[in-house]
């Protein structure tokens, strides 16, 4: 069964007005547990205001949300329980930050969820362990940390709540090269401990290509395409149509192939594209 | 080559919160001349020291030892600052922190209107920015509903209106999209190329960096390398030690090669690839 | 969504009254305010509705706008007049329902009341939607010059004005952001007593605080890059000058005002408050 079900979600902003927008429309999608999408798009495709339909932050002008199965609007109070399943973590989560300490900061959500104390307390440390957080920054003020550790904070109290959908937006911003690498690395240990879906917002292909299993293409309010990620890659030029860059790797095996050699289309990683040109190679060498 | 921004063994350090914590030096020993007229990136991972080696350039930062010194001026003079503001602009990271007026046109002319210049050639020099930067025609927008890029572009064109003979940019398109990133970018190149001011640009996207004319990588307060794009994305391990990756391409060929193939290793960008994996292939 | 927002905002336009010197758009609409007070009557008021609505035709600013800058304080008006209703004794008696009691008189003033806020209302507005903030502040600037012998930092105020019109709109967009994030993690801002509210916004208030802090840092650092020092030795791309047509509005005006004195003596009988 699918964990996430979008049934013909629109979503206008300034309804009944002259000025009104359809922010997403129509929307018909089904996500199978256990995957990781990347969602891609432009910034206005409508990728912020889907994601926040999942947890019921918004709620769709036409349509319906189902979250393992259940209607999430069905009943209106239960909105806040939908918001532990589905986690959502947003752009710069940093700025969210407010307790006095780092391990207040990430007990927030849990103690929101009426657990006990010891439960709380279990979570914090277990949230901790999946962003690499040592014990003693836990003690500290969030305001202490570093840039990345900051970081690194809000997004545990986003997993403290222990969601079995996990959806982030653009969780590497601003980050280095080393940054990125160890942000991808805990979203996937989170996934791999919980056995959590995972929604991953983002512009760089890069990263979309080295986590995800899946891709879910947003333009102009709606899904252009959801597909693995060797489907998605394989229409490249079609990405590069509505002007969203594909990896260089892509664009480089693309050319090769319009060239002669005898590639896949829809290589997507370095060593994808080194072990599929090795063979080429080498028969050229003899 | 004249000598427009002058590094000499500079180091420098944030304060702590008291005395007995002493912070360690974030600046340590750079020495650097930066061309008139050239176009130079830094690289760096978070915390290299990157942003405050832009931020001693008109200073924001004053070096606790050694002399930066622009146009000659030295910024430890305080008599000199306002002057070598005058010379350097600074576009800064977080576009919404940098704009002061509520139409763009008013904005662009807060620079110019600080440095007491007459309305009519304030005016003039406004027009010429805007157009500059490709935003003419958002001249009486509200900053706040323009896109992140857009917004950047305004806050270059501030810049241009004052005149200044460089630009310092801190990670101009750390907040913006892919979009957002090539419009900043581009205006830069171009500003650089056509009107021959010299750039100086801190980022962490190797993209941006390989279209500079010289890369300069500090690494723990330090030049770590420094050459053209070439001489400096081709040492793929050095960046690698240092945190940086290198573009795909590079990083094809290098692969290739280390796994025997006979193939060129100094490439670039897409093409150069192209052309080193179709030689490799005929021969 | 909080920031669709209307009060107080420009409509870009090139009317005439777009182009009146903002310095004699403050002075006048302060002297209209001032003249609406001073209206007696409904023949008096009814110059004044008149004028105002002149203006409205010289701005350009299309009805639709107009209309909703009135919506926001529609209950203001209700009320008031509702008040003046059911406050007013004397005159004579129209209802009398158990201790309700509705004269002509508390007629005539609620709905002279409404009328009068109205055309409060669409007078200011009419300032603020055919002149830029930034034209406001430097108006006001220059029309508080004079202040400085007394050593009001005139400048200071006027370029703190610019700074918090710019950042409003920011600081709603930031608002919405963290309340978001705050909710995503179970925060419940909407319900509980009184005091569970309050707390509820600690979460809210101080990512805000930290995050507007950071951005005032920043901002004066980018002022100072771009030269700032003050006031001193500024000059303003924009430059002020009374013209012709401003010396029209101006002898207009004081036309107007002595049209009402008239009234209000001529038609004396009728006075209401």
């Amino acid at each position: 069964m699918s964990i996430i079900r979008l049934e013909n979600v629109t979503h206008n902003y300034g309804d009944g007005t002259p000025l009104c927008v359809s922010a997403i429309k129509d929307i018909n999608i089904e996500i199978e547990s256990g995957e990781l999408v990347g969602i891609i798009g432009h910034t206005g495709s409508g990728k912020s205001t889907l994601i926040q339909h999942l947890n019921g932050l918004l709620s769709p002008t036409k349509g319906r949300v189902f979250i393992e199965g259940e209607d999430i609007w069905q009943n209106k109070k239960n909105i806040k329980n939908v918001r532990f399943k589905v986690g959502l973590c947003f752009q710069y989560p940093e700025y969210q930050l407010f307790e006095e300490t780092v391990f207040k900061d990430i007990a927030f959500g849990p103690k929101n969820m009426n657990l006990s104390e010891d439960e709380i307390k279990l979570r914090v440390l277990e949230a901790a362990d999946f962003v690499g957080l040592s014990r003693d920054l836990l003690e500290k003020s969030p305001f202490d940390l570093s840039g990345g550790e900051k970081r690194r904070a809000a997004i545990a109290g986003v997993m403290a709540m222990k969601p079995k959908i996990l959806v982030l937006d653009e969780p590497t911003a601003g980050l280095d090269p080393r940054g990125k690498e160890s942000i991808l690395n805990m979203i996937l240990r989170y996934k791999k401990a919980t056995g959590a879906t995972v929604l991953l917002v983002t512009h760089n292909m890069e990263d979309v290509a080295r986590i995800a299993t899946k891709i879910l293409v947003m333009n102009r309010a709606q899904v252009l395409m959801y597909d693995t990620v060797k489907n998605v890659f394989a229409h490249s030029e079609e990405l590069e149509k509505i002007g969203l860059a594909v990896p260089q790797i892509t664009r480089i095996c693309r050319e090769l192939k319009k060239r002669g050699l005898a590639l896949d289309e829809s290589i997507y990683t370095v060593d994808e594209a080194c072990a599929a040109l090795l063979p080429l190679l080498q028969k050229g060498v003899r | 080559m004249e000598k427009i921004i002058e590094y000499k063994d500079v180091t420098f350090r944030y304060e702590g919160e008291d005395e007995a914590h002493i912070l360690p030096l974030t600046i340590n020993g750079v020495t650097l001349n930066l061309e008139k007229g050239s176009f130079v990136a830094v690289l760096g991972r978070n915390g290299s020291g990157k942003s405050t080696l832009a931020k001693l350039t008109n200073a924001i930062h004053l070096p606790e030892s050694g002399q930066v010194l622009v146009e000659g001026l030295d910024t430890r003079d305080e008599k000199n600052t306002d002057l070598i503001r005058r010379k350097v602009g600074m576009v800064f990271q977080n576009p919404d922190n940098q704009i002061v007026a509520t139409i763009v046109e008013d904005d662009v002319a807060f620079g110019p209107e600080n440095l007491g210049i007459e309305p009519k050639e304030i005016r003039r020099r406004v027009d010429d920015a805007l157009k500059a930067v490709g935003m003419y025609d958002f001249r009486l927008a509200e900053p706040h509903k323009l896109s992140g890029g857009q917004k950047q572009r305004v806050a270059i064109a501030g810049i241009l209106a004052m005149q200044t003979d460089s630009i310092v940019l801190d990670e101009p398109t750390a907040m913006l999209d892919p979009i957002g990133r090539r419009e900043v970018l581009s205006t830069v190149l171009r500003l650089n190329r056509e009107r021959g001011i010299t750039v100086l640009m801190i980022t962490h996207f190797m993209e941006e960096a390989a279209q500079a004319e010289r890369v300069i990588v500090l690494d723990k307060g330090k030049v770590f390398l420094d050459g053209s794009p070439r001489d400096v994305f081709t040492q793929s391990e050095a960046l690698k030690r240092c945190g940086l990756d290198v573009p795909q391409a590079t990083g094809l060929a290098k692969a290739l090669a280390d796994s025997g193939i006979k193939i060129k290793t100094d490439v670039l960008n897409e093409e150069e690839c192209i052309d080193a994996i179709l030689t490799a292939y005929k021969e | 969504m909080v920031r669709d927002l209307t009060i107080g905002q420009y409509y870009p336009g090139d009317s005439l009254l777009h182009k009146t010197d903002p310095r004699v758009k403050i002075v006048l609409t302060l002297v209209f305010i001032f003249v609406i007070f001073f209206c007696k009557n409904f023949f008096s008021l009814g110059l004044m509705i008149a004028a105002l609505l002149v203006g409205v035709f010289l701005s350009r600013v299309p009805l639709k706008m107009i209309l909703k800058s009135m919506k926001a304080i529609t209950f203001i008006i209700i009320i008031t007049a509702l008040l003046n209703l059911f406050y007013t004794t004397g005159g004579n008696v129209l209802v009398k329902y158990k201790f309700i009691t509705i004269t002509d008189t508390g007629v005539y003033t609620a709905i002279f009341v409404a009328v009068r806020i109205l055309a409060l209302i669409v007078g200011s507005t009419l300032l603020t939607y055919t002149t830029t903030p930034t034209m406001l502040t430097d108006a006001i600037e220059q029309l508080l010059k004079p202040l400085k012998v007394f050593h009001v930092p005139v400048h200071t105020l006027a370029m703190m004005m610019t700074l918090a019109l710019r950042f409003i709109p920011t600081l709603i967009e930031e608002i919405d952001k963290i309340m978001n994030a705050q909710k995503a993690r179970g925060a419940d801002l909407e319900s509980g007593g009184l005091l569970q509210r309050a707390k509820a916004l600690v979460p809210i208030l101080i990512p805000l605080f930290v995050s507007s802090f950071r951005r005032a840092y920043e901002l004066a650092f980018a002022m100072e890059c771009r030269c700032y020092t003050g006031g001193e030795g500024r000059t303003r791309m924009k430059q002020m000058k009374l013209k012709g047509l401003d010396s029209i509005l101006i002898v207009g005006c004081a036309v107007l005002l002595g049209g009402v004195i008239a009234l209000n003596l001529f038609f004396k009988t009728y006075n209401l408050g």
